[in-house]
């Protein structure tokens, strides 16, 4: 005798099929049908206008002739193999931390760097700069996954990775900025495009981070005068729209500065940027404190850690991972806002030099396509970022304990 | 400091280790420790209770320097509290706290939560710490769930990490804040017999606690709280049995019906 309250049951089957998920979903009724139908046609339409659009009258000889230019900006012609081999140092070193940290951030970078330089490629191989950079482009995703693939037989430490990451930061600037003999200097005046971007985007995000959390930290510090800073910092940024602090970066300073100091202008308008991005990301992460309960720095208290470590070990930890989605949509927002430098600071960055672009006589009214492929750049870019976003909160449990 | 106190760090079994003389504290304008005094001598198990709001958790607090006391004296193991950091983090270092609410730390496991302050604060080798952890963890009888995660476990299983995180310090005195209060019925007896076997180590303990069974047994004395004042102070058989304050009868004939 068995009733059906004294056995365990399998769950009921919720499942639908393809033809019931369609009619409950598009046509459970004349009216949804309609919708369904109307909408259909109108996306149709869109869609092989745009195609249509895209594939005969787009002038899209404005970015294959101008390539390098949205690469590299007025970086000299016969220097830029130097931009190429601190792209094959970055795409080896990739290769390398995607083997090395398990999370899936890291893979998740490496990999979207590798693809975006196969679709580069791509574009490489019909343009101006012609087949072999789209085969030196090739060799770097290569590299990336012969890294890949040695650095997972071999016993490399995180710390080790680490000083390699440092070590490499200094000589990818100094391979780029030149210090004469072989390496000539490349003002850093005549850095432009994507690779302008690019720096920009990663300085920016790389130095904000540490002095918006130290802001955040001041922020709530029992010593007033830290306090009374770091408030006043965060409400006066925060209160400043970004150009504003460009155009002081990059006029005003100068004026208070001594005259024999000079300050290049992508230094100034990294550091506006720094400096702008810190109080927001110190925000985020006060909100991320004020989460944590006073029962942790009590616990971290009673058990003898003093404030530094208490804040170290136990609280920021916690706070910092509650608040990534936060500071990485923050960031993608900074590597927009990079574009601004063009009004604030007058640097080509990648749309400075769509700009240009668009003032070359026989390139007259071919907005769109400039338009369209800096968007395309852009949301690679951001996309890349917010996809290692979700993997590094999946790996840190964000939600989860 | 007074002649009588002994040097620091040389407390014998039956010396004072805790002197708490005229201890006063407010927040705000709320008086909440009208005058605290007692004395604790080591191997002690003194258990505290009272109603809610009588100041007894606030008083154990002050004793760590959690709470701040604004008037009178507390002396730990010969160091008096003040506000010199060196005086505070040395007795932190020598008394270890249980919470209510447990209060371990989320994002490391039952082991790092353990081995985390004996490497950062007495600079041990991980090695030796993880051994050390590991001896406590199976003391208080859960070295199979060194790997989880807070979360992971039961509400009895994390107070008892908890006592291991808070024992790892090796510490001269325990304070328990309501160790048992936030626990399901059936898990207060496994806090309560880790409690009680470290009572029988000869471990000084302070206990704010209504498992009056657990207070006949294992205590010593018992001091009854009462709008931030000890009401009563009395070995449990004079407390149960021949209560001398009219507020203590009460209370206790609330709580055990």
């Amino acid at each position: 005798m068995t009733a059906e309250g004294e056995r365990w049951l399998p769950p009921p089957d919720m499942s639908l099929g393809r033809r019931a998920w369609l009619r409950q979903n598009l046509f459970n009724s004349w009216w949804s049908s309609v919708v369904t139908v109307a909408l259909g046609a109108l996306l149709l339409w869109a869609t092989v206008r745009i195609g249509a659009w895209a594939i005969s009258e787009a002038r899209w000889g404005v970015v294959t002739a101008n390539l390098r230019l949205f690469l590299v900006g007025l970086y000299p012609a016969d220097q830029v193999w130097r931009v190429w081999l601190g792209l094959t140092g970055l795409s080896v070193l990739g290769g390398v931390a995607a083997a090395v940290y398990r999370g899936g951030a890291v893979r998740t970078l490496a990999f979207w760097l590798a693809a975006s330089q196969v679709l580069l490629a791509g574009l490489a191989a019909v343009s101006e700069l012609g087949l072999v950079a789209a085969l030196a482009l090739l060799l770097n995703v290569g590299a990336t996954w012969a890294a890949w693939a040695a650095a997972r037989r071999l016993p490399i430490a995180g710390r080790a990775l680490a000083a390699a990451w440092l070590v490499y930061l200094v000589l990818a600037l100094i391979l780029l900025a030149g210090v004469g003999g072989p390496l000539p200097v490349v003002g850093t005046n005549v850095w432009g495009g994507l690779l302008l971007t690019f720096l920009l985007a990663v300085a920016g995000i790389i130095l904000s981070f540490p002095i918006g959390v130290l802001l955040a930290l001041g922020r709530r510090s029992d010593l007033p005068a830290v306090r009374v800073f770091s408030t006043a910092f965060i409400e006066v940024v925060r209160g400043v729209p970004l150009v504003t602090i460009l155009f002081m970066a990059a006029i005003m300073l100068p004026l208070f500065l001594p005259g024999e100091i000079r300050v290049e202008h992508v230094i100034r308008a990294t550091a506006g940027i720094t400096l702008f991005s810190a109080a927001y990301v110190a925000e985020n992460v006060r909100g991320g404190l004020q989460a944590i309960p006073s029962g942790q720095y009590e616990a971290a208290h009673a058990i003898g850690l003093n404030a530094v470590q208490t804040n170290l070990h136990i609280i920021l930890p916690q706070a910092l991972r509650s608040v990534i989605p936060a500071n990485v949509g923050l960031f993608i927002s900074l590597l927009k806002d990079t574009t601004l430098v063009t009004i604030g600071a007058g640097l080509l960055e990648i749309l400075g030099i769509g700009r240009a672009v668009l003032a070359q006589p026989e390139w007259f009214g071919a907005q769109m396509e400039v338009y369209l492929f800096i968007a395309a750049v852009f949301f690679v870019l951001s996309y890349t970022l917010s996809q290692a976003s979700y993997r590094l909160e999946a790996a840190l449990g964000v939600g989860k304990r | 400091m007074g002649d009588q106190e002994p040097a620091p760090g040389t407390a014998m079994a039956g010396d004072e280790i805790i002197v708490c003389r005229d201890v006063h504290k407010w927040f705000g304008q709320h008086h909440v420790l009208r005058g605290i005094d007692l004395t604790v001598r080591t191997g002690e198990v003194v258990v505290i209770f009272g109603p809610s709001g009588s100041g007894k958790s606030t008083f154990i607090r002050t004793i760590n320097r959690l709470e701040e006391h604004q008037r009178g004296q507390i002396i730990v193991d010969g160091i008096e509290l003040s506000d010199d950091l060196r005086n505070i983090a040395a007795i932190r270092s020598e008394i270890g706290m249980v919470f209510q609410s447990f209060n371990l730390f989320p994002h490391l496991t039952a082991l790092q939560n353990v081995t985390l302050a004996p490497i950062k604060v007495r600079h041990w080798a991980r090695d030796r710490a993880e051994h050390e952890a590991m001896e406590l963890l199976t003391r208080v009888g859960i070295p199979e769930q060194a790997h989880k995660y807070p979360a992971q476990l039961s509400g009895g299983q994390q107070q008892r990490v908890a006592l291991a995180r808070a024992l790892a310090m090796q510490p001269k005195i325990m304070l328990f804040d309501e160790p048992t209060s936030a626990l399901d019925p059936e898990m207060i007896s496994e806090v309560l017999d880790v409690m009680r076997e470290l009572a029988q180590s000869g471990m000084t303990m302070l206990c704010v606690t209504h498992e009056m069974g657990f207070a006949r047994a294992v205590c010593s004395r018992m001091a009854f709280f009462d709008q931030g004042q000890i009401v009563e102070l009395g070995p449990p058989w004079q407390i149960f049995d021949a209560p001398k304050h009219e507020r203590t009868k009460r209370f206790l004939s609330q709580i055990l019906h």
